[in-house]
């Protein structure tokens, strides 16, 4: 840091991407220097991972400069970036899980012994080195599969190091990991800055952030609106940044006046599951929203899956109604009264090729028989219903779901779920990916069953929105609920993010 | 497997089986346990003499060297069902070409057979990026009408002694022509699979194909190979064949394809890919081998016999399934 003399490892200058007429990036400056952590934050399509991609040669720019070690490099693809000594540490794993470890290391660089033919011993040999070098305990000679996901990370780090990797990049390196592997991780970034590595380390932890990046730069809509050195600035000065002032939109709080003493529909005590949860416990009233906030892999979609009957709690107690349930299945939950809208709507959600009314129907078909068989006026009535009601803007709803914009599946998938006449609803992240206008609806649609008594969880990264929607909140933090907030109480997004990150009391 | 004594290490099978995962060794265990078998049950029918153990190996020598093959494309996690038909279409046209032509072209024709149909199954997956399962199904029907079209259905004989000697009908010294045959392709196999970056990229290909065109593999061109190098080890059983046969016909290898794709499973190659087990193969193919003798020993007739394998060989991949 204090050798000001020397270029910085990258130095990305003016760079500009454009995906035909979208500019995702405006010119966009940022120095990474030599033995340095540099944070990279901002809210998801701020261009973060754009930014990223042009450095490991995924897109070329559409201009600026991309320079490292102070020479000028012309990165068009991912050799040209590895050429350049930038490593990437991928968040989906790029490792081949039936491998070994060293096998993985030096895949397509294998090490050659006797007769041109491959040295797994050298290999083995080398890794061991490595990880030595970076004080981590990892048998070479394991396969890849048998190991932790905590493991794969660091062979992915041993892999860009095997390869002089003098830049890093970490993209959520500690979204699947657990507290004590955190822990390592951190210990490892140290090892690999004394030895003069960069890294780029992008997170939306406020606390990692400042545990363990010098420097951070703060990316929105495409432009850097931050970039100081990170002991300068305050957890909600950076949330600030990322934030920026939002322009007043439509997503505003109607307060729809639950009674205190609505029946309870649903009520957890103390859910822990085989993965990260550990003590969810929350309460919803009949007529009542409940936001579910919390970082990515916080719980909330675990909490989601073991309400709906798919994963099993290994303690605590799941109320329906006042009395005790234990779902076998998906199904069981159904029956009990209650409807998951999951994650992603693309792989969970939606068969894809099937059209737009064999997707709405699939979990009624047992309401539209005539006798054994499909009645297909039957069906084709209830389509039409359903696509008036929700306003699906489809124009045949027998051709494919797959050819429907974004907010349009969305609006397939909660109808479906809807028609089932669910008291409880979980939605999940129910509006990722969804345009504006579309969002608006599909929380007009959930205030509109909320209202006529029924009970639903609302999980969402997107504050604006669940403060909108939201009468209760429940921040889960690493799988426990921390903190429950009457909406009356949140005053402004960054003092709930603030207490979502563990930064305010 | 009983240990008698009460040292303080645990008893050595144990320790053995704990290194050992068993599951993706059941092929071995598998083996021993059926040869034990016939070996009670069979020894008065001459199971266990040295002469009926060359003949397991003779019979299964066209198997195992296509099995060697197809661990690849498995290993890719693609499939070749057309090998058998290759298999057929090779021996048909290396009898003609040796008996018109001569020995020398005879093999080359015969190995070029291989090589086209291979090479055409694989461009067909590679480049227009049909699933090799549809693309060898059909190749499946189109080799075998092949072989009987050009040969009006007739069996071609073979009558140049050096072509018979050479592939299968004769022995090399003391050594059964077909042993020696057998040795090489799992030789070579295992080399290639294990100590050379062409192994190393099939593996990666099968085990993760984004991990490995990010490391600069071009998956396509891994594809390609190992569909041409299974329609030329075809070729090669298919003229093993006319070899120990003394003829080419259409009908030689029909249903390999079956007893090849099983003999890999059974070996512990994984259909989903990135695993290849060269050694698992070569036992999975004597597995098969080893069960037709012995069934036939046993006296069961034809029905009986299909009948058996089938549930032995459900039985054996049931096992060795990974939880």
């Amino acid at each position: 840091m204090s050798d000001s003399s020397a270029a910085p490892a990258v130095r990305m200058r003016q760079i500009v991407k454009s995906f035909g007429p979208v500019e995702v990036l405006k010119s966009v400056e940022m120095d990474i220097v030599a033995g340095e952590v540099h944070a990279l934050a901002g809210e998801n399509g701020a261009g973060k991972s754009t930014l990223m991609k042009v450095l490991q040669g995924v897109h070329p720019i559409t201009s600026g400069v991309i320079e490292v070690n102070g020479e000028p490099v012309d990165i068009r693809n991912t050799a040209d970036a590895e050429r350049a000594g930038i490593g990437m540490v991928f968040q989906e794993f790029s490792l081949v899980p039936s491998m070994t470890v060293a096998q993985n290391i030096f895949l397509g660089r294998e090490l050659r012994g006797a007769a041109g033919l491959v040295d797994d011993r050298a290999a083995e040999r080398a890794a061991r080195e490595l990880f030595d070098g970076l004080g981590v305990t990892i048998d070479p000679k394991a396969r890849v599969e048998d190991l932790g996901t905590a493991y794969w990370q660091l062979v992915e780090i041993a892999k860009a190091l095997a390869k002089n990797a003098n830049v890093l990049v970490m993209d959520e390196p500690t979204a699947s990991l657990a507290k004590h592997e955190v822990e390592n991780l951190f210990i490892l970034i140290e090892t690999l800055k004394a030895r003069g590595i960069a890294i780029v380390y992008i997170s939306h932890r406020m606390d990692e952030i400042r545990r363990v990046a010098d420097r951070i730069t703060v990316l929105r809509d495409g432009r850097v609106v931050l970039s100081a050195a990170v002991a300068e600035l305050s957890a909600a000065d950076i949330i600030e940044a990322i934030i920026g002032r939002r322009l007043a939109s439509d997503l505003v709080y109607r307060d729809r006046a639950i009674a205190a003493d609505a029946p309870v529909l649903l009520e957890a005590n103390g859910i822990a599951s085989d993965s990260v949860l550990d003590d969810v416990s929350m309460t919803v009233r009949a007529g009542e929203i409940v936001g579910l906030a919390g970082l990515m892999g916080s719980g909330r979609t675990e909490f989601a899956r073991v309400v709906a009957g798919m994963d099993r709690p290994t303690r605590g107690t799941l109320r329906i109604d006042g009395e005790a349930v234990r779902f076998g299945s998906p199904i069981e939950a159904q029956d009990a009264g209650v409807a998951l809208i999951p994650e992603d709507r693309r792989e969970q959600g939606l068969v894809l090729q099937h059209s737009v009314s064999d997707n709405l129907t699939l979990p009624v078909l047992g309401r539209v028989k005539s006798g054994a068989f499909l009645s297909m006026a039957k069906l084709r009535q209830l389509t039409e219903q359903l696509v008036t009601r929700f306003a699906v803007k489809v124009a045949d709803p027998y051709a494919p779901v797959s050819l429907l914009s974004g907010g349009n599946q969305q609006k397939v998938v909660v109808a479906k779920w809807m028609n089932i006449e669910p008291r409880i609803l979980v939605m999940d992240e129910p509006t990722a990916g969804v345009d504006i206008g579309t969002k608006t609806e599909i929380l007009d649609i959930v205030r509109e069953f909320a209202s006529q008594g029924n009970a639903v969880v609302f999980i969402s990264s997107e504050l604006p929105e669940l403060l909108a929607v939201a009468d209760r909140i429940v921040v889960i933090r690493e799988g426990r609920s921390a903190r429950e907030l009457a909406r009356t109480d949140v005053e402004s997004e960054e003092q709930l993010q603030l207490i979502i990150q563990g930064e305010a009391a | 497997m009983s240990s008698p004594t009460t040292t303080t290490r645990p008893p050595l099978a144990a320790r053995v089986a704990a290194r050992l995962d068993w599951r993706s060794n059941i092929i071995y265990i598998a083996f021993v346990v059926v040869f034990v078998l016939f070996a009670i049950f069979l020894g008065g029918d001459g199971f266990l003499s040295p002469n009926n153990m060359l003949n397991i190996v003779r019979q299964t020598a066209t198997i195992s060297i296509m099995a060697v093959a197809m661990t690849f494309v498995i290993a890719t996690a693609e499939i070749d069902l057309s090998v058998g038909s290759i298999a057929g279409l090779a021996s048909v046209v290396t009898a003609m070409t040796t008996t018109q032509f001569g020995l020398v072209p005879g093999i080359i024709a015969g190995l070029a057979a291989g090589a086209v149909i291979g090479a055409i199954n694989g461009g067909l997956v590679a480049l227009l990026k049909i699933p090799s399962f549809l693309v060898t199904l059909g190749m499946l029907g189109l080799a075998a009408g092949l072989a009987q079209w050009i040969t009006s259905s007739a069996p071609q004989p073979i009558t140049d002694r050096l072509y018979v000697m050479i592939f299968g009908g004769g022995d090399f010294g003391p050594v059964p022509g077909l042993l020696v045959w057998t040795v090489v392709a799992v030789a070579v196999g295992w080399v290639v699979m294990n100590r050379t970056g062409f192994g190393r990229k099939v593996l990666a290909t099968g085990g993760n194909p984004t991990a490995a065109a990010y490391t600069g593999i071009r998956t396509a061109r891994i594809k390609f190979s190992v569909l041409l190098i299974s329609g030329i080890a075809a070729a090669v059983a298919g003229m093993l064949y006319a070899g120990r046969l003394e003829s080419g016909r259409f009908q030689w290898g029909q249903g390999d394809e079956l007893t090849v794709i099983a003999a890999v499973i059974l070996g512990g190659t994984s259909l989903f890919g990135g695993r290849g087990a060269i050694i698992g193969t070569l036992f999975g193919s004597l597995f098969m081998g080893l069960i037709n003798n012995g069934l036939i020993l046993a006296g069961l007739d034809v029905a009986q016999q299909q009948v058996v394998r089938g549930a032995i060989i459900i039985a054996a991949v049931a096992l060795s399934r990974k939880k």
